[in-house]
């Protein structure tokens, strides 16, 4: 079932938390809202739920193009993953996973023994049926995540919402969960919105991202179109790590540090002061010139320890840049701190100074 | 030399001043509750079990009896209502005049029971506000049991939702709103969810509750009227038999009550121990205002 939201916006007293919001979300699709925290993904997921309200004559949410304004949340159908689980702590495990079947009205209720059958088979799908009798006092985080997973797919919801959903888990937990989540997706297809304010999990998990920042949206993509090709300066910083700098435009080209780099066609209407950023593993090391334009720079300090080698830098112009190389790379220019050093960028990414 | 006779020398204190501390509390608690309760027993039993049981076996003891089982078979479930009702609106929803009603369900705690008896009589009594109303469709409340419930549940209403409003307010709303999103009503939602999640701690103020109903003196004192058999409780029974100076009649209703209080706190005790070992109700019973016979 798809997801439309129209020209939502939310005020919490005078705070605005959501400024005209418009999004679209396909049927079958997982997507992520990404942002920091006090962006407003949890306040859209919330609105989408029906757990909190929009301003009145703001917009409307749509499901399968209908306004479910009118709709109250037991009705709405759709499945809700607390960042905190929210589980009843005084039913078991079992429990916990049957209870929307159990309530629902006894028209429409299963027996007995079919709601014993379709707890167990989720149970089974979250890799949890041995520990239906466990209270979730008695479970890790991971495991109480997906009994919350579980307890939500049970009253066979049109969509899936999660906020923040492995936010309290630890790093490692977090990463076998989100795979799993992804391959959950794909085996159940149902349409899905998750908040999160991890950039790697989004771009992990997500079909598509919302790119959020004080209520309003910053850029909706693909992650690869979100991270290759960011429409703003937040998307940019946001989605990992940049090198700033300060930069002018003139005739087509932008000047930086010692650098003119050509500006790409679909940036041509930049003019004067502009921001150039550089990701750190587009920033290219070298020992010596090659008569090609580079910055010059000092080695300031080197994190060895990782796939990568970053390497902290100081320019001629006493500029602070990161640089992230290869390991093997790293070990044939035998690079030490004051090591002198040529840098050029591989590619850059210029926006209009504000 | 380390100090070895405390588990943690660096931070006990000598074995002394920890004998003494125990010493002192030993000596207030027998000197101020041991000693009377077995007082109590003592002066009651005095002239064997059989004055002991005649005490019982007599009209207006028993009277006395059923009128304390009766307000206290009022008050109760009404005060269980209330205090319900106040915790859930306190923890679950934002409204004006929230703070307000926090603070005047602690009154009753604040102002001394032979206040809020006279309030009452102010109200209801033949000179007071209602008075003249009520007595022109004959209803009586002061000096009759109507009066002597409405003072009891006054005294009483903060029990239930002092002990729920802590711990609803730390469970929060999350549990509620998955419930809903997973179809359940209002109804389905309180009962299988919310209720089960505060059930010690509203068992705890029940108790705390009927232990006060039944020992309630002193509002009760003053809309009772004092009329024997008919509007004596228990412990206004006991003060008449204590002015009559019939000693062994007055501690024998009076340890029906010390028994009262000594069940209930034993009540109170399984409850908190329940609640300790139920891994998913993390109730901490509030400190507590008691009062024994």
């Amino acid at each position: 079932m798809s997801i439309e939201v129209r020209n939502i916006t939310k005020h919490f007293g005078d705070f605005r938390a959501l400024d005209d919001v418009n999004l679209s979300v396909p049927t079958g699709k997982l997507v992520a809202l990404l942002g920091p925290s006090g962006s407003g993904k949890t306040t859209l997921l919330r609105i989408i739920a029906g757990l909190e309200q929009a301003d009145s004559g703001s917009g409307s949410i749509l499901f399968h193009e209908e306004d479910v304004a009118n709709t109250h949340v037991r009705h709405r159908r759709v499945g809700f993953v607390f960042q905190h689980y929210a589980l009843f702590r005084h039913m078991t495990v079992f429990e916990n996973v049957a209870f929307g079947l159990r309530v629902r009205p006894r028209k429409s209720r299963p027996n007995r023994r079919d709601i014993a059958d379709t707890v167990h088979e989720l149970l089974r799908l979250v890799q949890l049926d041995m520990l239906a009798g466990r209270y979730p006092s008695q479970l890790s985080g991971g495991q109480r995540q997906r009994v919350a997973l579980a307890r939500a797919l049970a009253v066979e919801p049109k969509m899936l919402l999660l906020d923040e959903p492995f936010g309290a888990l630890d790093a490692k937990v977090r990463k076998e969960l989100r795979s799993w989540l992804r391959r959950l997706h794909d085996e159940l297809n149902v349409t899905s919105v998750f908040v999160t304010h991890d950039q790697d999990e989004a771009l992990e998990v997500a079909n598509q991202i919302v790119v959020m920042n004080r209520g309003r949206v910053e850029q909706i993509g693909t992650p690869d179109e979100v991270f290759h090709h960011p429409q703003t300066e937040f998307v940019m910083h946001f989605l990992g790590d940049v090198n700033a700098f300060h930069g002018r435009v003139i005739q087509g080209n932008v000047q930086f540090g010692s650098l003119k780099v050509p500006l790409l066609e679909n940036r041509q209407q930049i003019v004067g002061d502009a921001r150039v950023f550089i990701r750190p593993h587009d920033v290219t090391i070298d020992t010596k010139t090659n008569g090609l334009p580079a910055i010059e720079a000092r080695v300031v300090r080197v994190h060895s320890a990782g796939p990568l080698v970053r390497v902290e830098l100081l320019t001629s112009a006493n500029q602070r840049l990161i640089s992230e190389i290869s390991q093997e790379r790293f070990v044939t220019m035998n690079l030490q701190p004051d090591s002198k050093v040529y840098i050029r960028p591989r590619h850059i990414r210029v926006f209009a100074d504000s | 030399m380390a100090n070895h006779t405390t588990p943690w020398p660096a931070i006990g204190e000598k074995a002394l001043v920890r004998r003494l501390l125990i010493a002192v509390s030993l000596g207030f608690l027998t000197l101020f509750l041991f000693l009377p309760l077995v007082t109590v027993f003592a002066e009651a039993l005095r002239n064997g079990a059989g004055a002991y049981i005649a005490s019982f076996n007599d009209q207006a003891a028993l009277a006395a009896i059923k009128l304390t089982l009766l307000v206290t078979a009022i008050s109760l479930p009404l005060n269980l209502v209330f205090g319900l009702a106040a915790a859930w609106a306190i923890a679950k929803f934002e409204f004006r005049g929230k703070h307000l009603l926090i603070t005047l369900i602690d009154l009753p705690f604040a102002v001394s029971p032979v206040i809020s008896g006279l309030i009452y009589v102010l109200l209801y009594g033949m000179h007071g506000w209602l008075g003249p109303w009520l007595t022109e469709h004959d209803i009586q409340i002061i000096f009759a049991v109507p009066g002597i419930v409405l003072a009891t549940i006054f005294v009483t209403f903060p029990f239930v939702a002092r002990e729920v409003i802590p711990l609803m307010q730390e469970q929060g709303t999350e549990e509620e709103q998955a419930a809903m999103m997973l179809g359940a009503g209002g109804w389905q939602t309180f009962f299988r969810v919310t209720l089960p999640n505060v059930k010690w701690a509203v068992l705890y103020g029940v108790i705390l509750c009927n232990a006060r109903a039944m020992g309630e003196f002193g509002a009760v004192s003053v809309v009772s009227g004092h009329i024997r058999g008919k509007t004596n409780t228990m412990s206004l029974h006991v003060e008449i038999l204590y002015n009559e100076y019939n000693f062994v009649a007055a501690f024998a209703v009076a340890s029906l009550l010390a028994l009262l209080a000594l069940v209930t706190l034993a009540l109170k005790s399984l409850i908190e121990w329940r609640s300790r070992t139920a891994q998913h109700s993390p109730f901490v019973p509030t400190s507590s205002e008691e009062e024994s016979a």
